[in-house]
């Protein structure tokens, strides 16, 4: 499979979203890189909204994403509850 | 194949003979040396002696080069369109059988740059 | 008495319908191809544009809360930056000169992309592709203008950015950039999205800003990397509207996969090209190295790009065939690139230097296979010179590439050594080529390249002086009318950043911030 990569700004809004991908995808691995974290997984990579919200003790829209996102790799698809990236080959 | 287009698609070039004040464009390279990033684009009155663009614009341009001085020129390779050329310096760039656009290039054979580098 | 309850919002998708596909009506007094005149002609077939959806299910409503959220944070940075005399914090002074190549070469672009947008969406059919586009337009004018004001704090202080716009339409080496988005808005709707929404923005998009961003960031310049993480945000979008628009058009209809591959093929090569800047960028112009060009390359081209290829052969879509040629080059490009400029460092908008014993060690390790070989010799060369007070300023103008616009100073795929000279036959005129990409190129609509706007000729035919230039008269300084008509400043714009103004007012500037003085 190959790999999709998210690429967040390094900040405080960023910091339990990264937290809560690392949770929710044992295969992540977290490339630190100045300003910018960059977060690599095999093939598929879930970004939940539930985790975030138990992380942070507040409502998280997704869509708040939008402000912090630098770069990305893979398909994507978007609900109410998930940002998924993904490859099908 | 052709430009896909909504209409007819004519328009004239931008870098016909005509445009250039009586002079014809010529392109010169000189092989193994890099150091010119690039080869030169000149601008020279068709009747222009051959001889006299080697001495005047081409030293002008490739003259800052320690391998310029020693050129025997009686040796050089000319190269035209990648082909072997055989210049006459006596005549003219029109008589050479050069034309608008056309690019040569030289090659100094036991001159390869800067320590032998290409540069 | 009456129970307040909430009403029950929207989910993501139904929303995304409502404001999209629901706001859209069937004609019924005018006919379709009279409203939508360029959907056909490029030959593209789309059976059901409702099968279009941007990925991110991002309406109108949605976009304006983020993107005004994103505006604040960027401008507070700036404030901040600017009130405490940020631009004294870079690195060191030869950094601004990247500030320069990027208001004066990127930044005009990021304009003309607004446009090409706006056109392309007016062009859709389709409600969705029409909303996508229209967001996109206008993060491209935002883009444009953040950037214009997080550079001019740089513009008070440091020379070459006075003009940039007027620059970006004359200087010769800003015809490489401004030629290629040109080339992109002048072709069909389609073309445009495959170019610039898909080659541009999802294959390349990460080699321009990623390392000019994170080079801010390691460099010291707040200023442009917040313009630059708030300009990424919208990238990331954007990227996610390119790769949609290929699945979305290649869906619709196998015929449709040879035009895109040769758009594919086409685009890749024209966008590398132009990261030539880029290239020699990362490699010499950041004081404080991110990682070479080599390794961004390998990174995020042939490892994601491989990625992306990979996902897409389901459809018929290959790798470009360029990708042979550019791995080929990826140990010259930033060199050659930055000799050029070395070479004409009179004629441009920035300062160039020779990089310092540390910084030679620092290519030779980076660029094993290459550097000591065929680039340290020239160097040390053009050093020695320079101390001798015999700095190297080319003043012949250089042979151009017909379709990239780049001097010809690219090596054949396999041999540094050699130049790579490709050559046309057409219509009775010659025309010649950097590669064999961009003569392929140029073979495929010749009626559209032969018009190209070529600055060196365009100085030989005389249309590159100010007005009232008489280049006729005795001792004519070519140079010097040329440098006017670009509004450059002989001697404070150009010329090498040893002798430059910036470098003096640098040194002097930081001085008193750290003394009392």
């Amino acid at each position: 499979m190959s790999t999709v990569f998210l690429a967040l700004q390094t900040n405080e809004d960023t910091r339990p979203i990264i937290e809560a991908i690392l949770q929710d995808n044992p295969s992540a691995v977290v490339d630190e890189q100045p300003a910018m974290v960059k977060i690599n997984a095999d093939g598929r990579l879930v970004v939940r909204r539930e985790t975030i919200e138990e992380i942070t003790g507040r409502a998280y829209d997704l869509q708040e994403l939008q402000v912090n996102m630098i770069t990305m790799s893979g398909n994507l698809d978007q609900t109410d509850d998930e940002i998924t990236l993904f490859w099908k080959s | 194949m052709a430009v896909a287009a909504i209409s007819k698609y004519d328009f004239a070039p931008a870098d016909t003979q005509d445009k250039f004040h009586g002079a014809q464009l010529l392109y010169i390279g000189w092989e193994d040396h890099l150091l010119f990033c690039a080869p030169f684009c000149f601008p020279f009155p068709p009747t222009m002696r051959f001889g006299d663009v080697v001495a005047g614009p081409m030293k002008a341009a490739f003259g800052y080069h320690p391998d310029f001085a020693q050129i025997d020129w009686t040796k050089v390779e000319w190269l035209k369109s990648g082909k072997p050329f055989a210049p006459d310096f006596d005549k003219s760039l029109a008589d050479n059988g050069l034309r608008h656009k056309d690019v040569i290039r030289f090659r100094t054979p036991g001159l390869t740059g800067i320590k032998g580098s290409c540069n | 008495m009456d129970m307040q309850v909430a009403k029950k919002k929207l989910g993501l998708k139904e929303r995304y319908s409502v404001m999209t596909r629901g706001l859209d009506w069937t004609p019924s007094y005018q006919k379709m191809e009279d409203i939508y005149p360029y959907i056909a002609y490029e030959g593209i077939k789309i059976h059901d544009w409702d099968k279009w959806e941007d990925p991110f299910r991002l309406t109108m409503d949605a976009y304006w809360k983020y993107q005004a959220e994103k505006e604040r944070k960027l401008y507070a940075i700036i404030d901040a930056f600017n009130q405490n005399n940020g631009h004294l914090n870079v690195t060191d002074a030869r950094y601004i000169n990247t500030v320069k190549l990027f208001i004066s070469g990127i930044s005009p672009l990021e304009y003309v992309a607004h446009r090409g947008f706006a056109h392309a969406g007016r062009a859709f059919p389709g409600p969705g592709p029409r909303v996508a586009c229209l967001m996109q337009s206008l993060d491209e004018i935002r883009h444009a203008q953040t950037q214009v004001h997080a550079i001019s704090n740089y513009n008070k202080y440091y020379n070459g950015m006075h003009d940039f716009h007027h620059m970006h339409d004359r200087v010769w080496f800003l015809s490489v950039p401004k030629s290629f988005f040109d080339d992109a808005i002048t072709a069909g709707p389609f073309e445009f999205m495959v170019s610039i929404g898909f080659s541009f923005e999802y294959v390349l998009t990460n080699l321009l800003f990623v390392p000019f961003v994170s080079g801010a960031a390691y460099n010291g310049d707040m200023g442009t990397m917040t313009f630059g993480f708030s300009a990424q945000s919208d990238e990331a979008r954007h990227m996610t509207l390119g790769l949609e628009v290929i699945k979305f058009i290649l869906e619709q209809d196998p015929a449709n996969v040879p035009i895109v591959q040769r758009w594919i093929d086409k685009w890749t090569w024209r966008g590398y090209r132009v990261l030539t800047l880029v290239a020699m960028m990362m490699d010499y112009m950041l004081p404080k190295r991110t990682m070479s060009w080599k390794e961004a390359w390998e990174v995020y081209f042939e490892e994601n790009g491989g990625a992306l290829f990979k996902d897409l052969a389901r459809y018929g879509i290959k790798m470009p065939k360029c990708a042979e040629q550019i791995a080929l080059e990826k140990d010259h490009l930033s060199h050659q690139a930055w000799s050029t400029f070395y070479n004409y460092a009179a004629a441009a908008n920035f300062h160039t230097w020779m990089p310092d014993e540390d910084e030679m060690a620092w290519l030779s390790a980076k660029y094993p296979n290459s550097f000591d070989k065929h680039y340290r010799p020239r160097y040390e060369f053009w050093r020695e010179q320079a101390a001798k007070g015999n700095r190297f300023y080319n003043k012949t103008l250089p042979m151009l590439c017909q379709t990239c616009q780049i001097p010809m100073l690219f090596t054949e795929p396999g041999d540094p050594t050699k130049i790579c000279y490709r050559e046309v036959d057409y219509k009775g005129d010659k025309y010649h080529f950097c590669s064999d990409h961009c003569k392929e190129i140029f073979e495929h609509e010749p009626e559209k390249y032969v018009q190209a706007w070529l600055p060196v000729h365009q100085i030989y035919q005389g249309n590159c002086f100010p007005e009232g230039t008489d280049p006729t008269v005795e001792g004519f300084d070519a140079l010097g009318a040329v440098l006017k008509y670009y509004n450059l400043e002989h001697g404070r714009d150009n010329l090498d950043f040893d002798i430059s103004e910036d470098k003096k007012n640098f040194a002097e500037w930081r001085g008193q911030a750290t003394k009392n003085i």
